[in-house]
């Protein structure tokens, strides 16, 4: 028997005036699955990711989230269901006014507020869980440091550790690897990867570039090496490559859904412009 | 065609004027929504007592040097107008009671929201406004906090509880000031008769009006520095509008509140 989805987006639109954000959208992500958006600036690849959570109000459709009707939920009633969520914004989102250690610690002392907290490692200290997220993207060292002092690529891995600080089953990541060298982007992308195989978390990735989708679906994280390794060329069978999955959109609307092969084999001028061919 | 060009400037004008007000109505509508919510929080938990407190001391402690000093010369300055102005009429014996009641009722309460107002409706609408462009405030509700509850209430409980103290520190100062300027300056006055007709001259209705008005300019200063920093677009050219308009609206509030309010009170006594 199938898995209950985390995440269900059914006949989902929005409109902002003339323009679709959202048209007809459908989709289904299930515990460890990976979904890839690639699509054009404007496309609606982030306002389907803010819808998931609730951030931006549909006109119509439902969107199931950990099996509630976010469509349905006032904005107050979301708080809940948001903070079970993990959310990684294009610059990282951090408050600038927060040292790393305290931005990681956040969602932790959120959910103890509101009563929201997880079971899994509740018994360990605050502070234990916020460096265990830190040493995960390997910034331990910049606890004390503020968000201005550090790199744009270590804001987007305490970004990632702030995300996953409190073990979601889901993680949406909005443009992880925007304006970073390449280097930097490969190791967000194999933190990501490794996040998803080392938890069997669910991820949504809204990306520009199709090597992120690569790497997520040719590699996984082998916790016994601590290092990403090739799936190999017998992965077709591998059930961990089965569970990546690329969306192309375009003007608001799915026009792609289908593995990485299926992908560089579409013929659409549209859906091409988006893959990387290797010569 | 000239009248058909006149006619078109004029429905042209008539649209513009329709989506101004309109603008205006909407703005409003949810400045009272924000409101709302904020004093719906006060009574929902989670409770951010830590943010409270940093709020205090950022609008009160933080305020206090420049209520001090605008407190007490605006006490010193009242004195010597007043005294030139009473001695023609021959009733410079009167120093203290006007002092008292124009600091306790009006200049108290309006000058320290007004310093108040250009010091922290900027400072919160400016935080909140670089909050929003830079994602700040949209992670925070991804990560399931009301920015409302997190931010604008401490705010508005901060505002509201701080200004009352400062006024009557802004009240005592300037009291001090007249006195300086009445009895060791200009010696129009002896020290026992200015504290006791300053003393004498206030009234509960008084003391309900310089206490009352800084409490309702509290949560007039941090519902419009809120409601402009949270509505902030455009960057930072969008921020310095926020700050800018917060501070305007907020002081143009504060004059007319100040107006209902002495109608009323001035009914009542």
């Amino acid at each position: 028997m199938a898995e209950q989805p985390i995440l269900a987006f059914r006949d989902v639109n929005l409109q902002y005036g003339d323009t679709w954000a959202l048209r007809n959208v459908s989709l289904v992500l299930r515990p460890g699955e990976t979904r890839i958006i690639l699509g054009a600036a404007g496309s609606g690849k982030t306002c389907l990711l803010k819808a998931a959570i609730g951030l931006v109000h549909v006109d119509g459709g439902e969107i199931s989230l950990f099996g509630e009707d976010v469509t349905r939920d006032r904005e107050t009633d979301l708080f809940a269901l948001r903070s079970r969520a993990g959310f990684v914004f294009q610059e990282g989102g951090l408050f600038d006014s927060l040292s790393v250690g305290e931005n990681v610690e956040y969602p932790l002392l959120n959910q103890r507020l509101s009563g929201h907290q997880n079971n899994s490692g509740s018994e360990r200290s605050i502070e234990d869980r916020v460096r265990e997220a830190l040493r995960f993207v390997e910034l331990e060292r910049t606890f004390d440091k503020f968000p201005s002092e550090i790199s744009g690529g270590m804001r987007r891995r305490v970004g990632i550790a702030r995300a996953i600080v409190t073990e979601p089953p889901l993680v949406l990541y909005d443009s992880p690897t925007a304006g970073l060298d390449p280097i930097t982007a490969n190791t967000i992308m194999a933190l990501i990867a490794k996040e998803r195989d080392v938890r069997n978390s669910a991820s949504l990735i809204v990306t520009h570039r199709y090597q992120d989708g690569e790497i997520m679906d040719k590699f996984f994280y082998d916790a016994a090496r601590q290092e990403l390794v090739p799936l190999g060329e017998c992965a077709d069978t591998d059930p961990k490559r089965n569970r990546t999955r690329f969306i192309v959109m375009k003007e608001g609307q799915v026009v792609f859904f289908g593995t990485r092969l299926e992908l560089e084999a579409c013929d659409d001028l549209y859906v091409k412009r988006f893959v990387h061919h290797e010569d | 065609m000239v009248a058909s060009s006149h006619e078109s400037e004029v429905a042209t004008g008539g649209f513009y004027l329709l989506g101004l007000l309109t603008r205006v109505l909407v703005a409003f509508q949810d400045f009272l929504f924000l409101s709302g919510r904020a004093f719906a929080n006060l009574f929902r938990r989670p409770h951010y007592y830590d943010d409270v407190a940093l709020q205090m001391d950022i609008i009160g402690v933080g305020s206090l040097s420049i209520v001090i000093l605008v407190g007490a010369f605006s006490g010193a300055i009242i004195a010597l107008q007043m005294a030139r102005a009473l001695n023609t009429y021959g009733a410079a014996s009167q120093v203290g009671t006007i002092v008292s009641l124009t600091l306790v009722r009006e200049l108290g309460p309006v000058l320290t929201a007004i310093i108040v107002a250009g010091r922290n409706a900027s400072g919160i609408a400016s935080e909140l406004g670089s909050m929003k462009v830079t994602e700040q405030i949209d992670a925070m509700r991804a990560l399931g906090t009301d920015p409302v509850q997190k931010l604008v209430t401490p705010r508005l409980t901060a505002t509201a509880v701080m200004l009352p103290c400062l006024t009557v520190i802004a009240d005592a100062v300037g009291s001090v000031g007249a006195y300086l300027v009445s009895v060791p300056l200009l010696h129009i006055i002896p020290t026992e008769q200015y504290w006791s007709t300053f003393w004498r001259a206030l009234v509960v209705n008084d003391l309900a009006q310089g206490l009352g008005k800084p409490f309702v300019f509290g949560m007039i200063i941090a519902m419009v520095g809120c409601h402009y920093g949270l509505r902030t677009t455009g960057g930072t050219q969008g921020v310095g509008r926020a700050t800018t308009q917060a501070v305007v609206v907020s002081s143009i509030w504060i004059f007319v509140v100040t107006f209902f309010f002495d109608k009323i009170f001035v009914n009542l006594s």
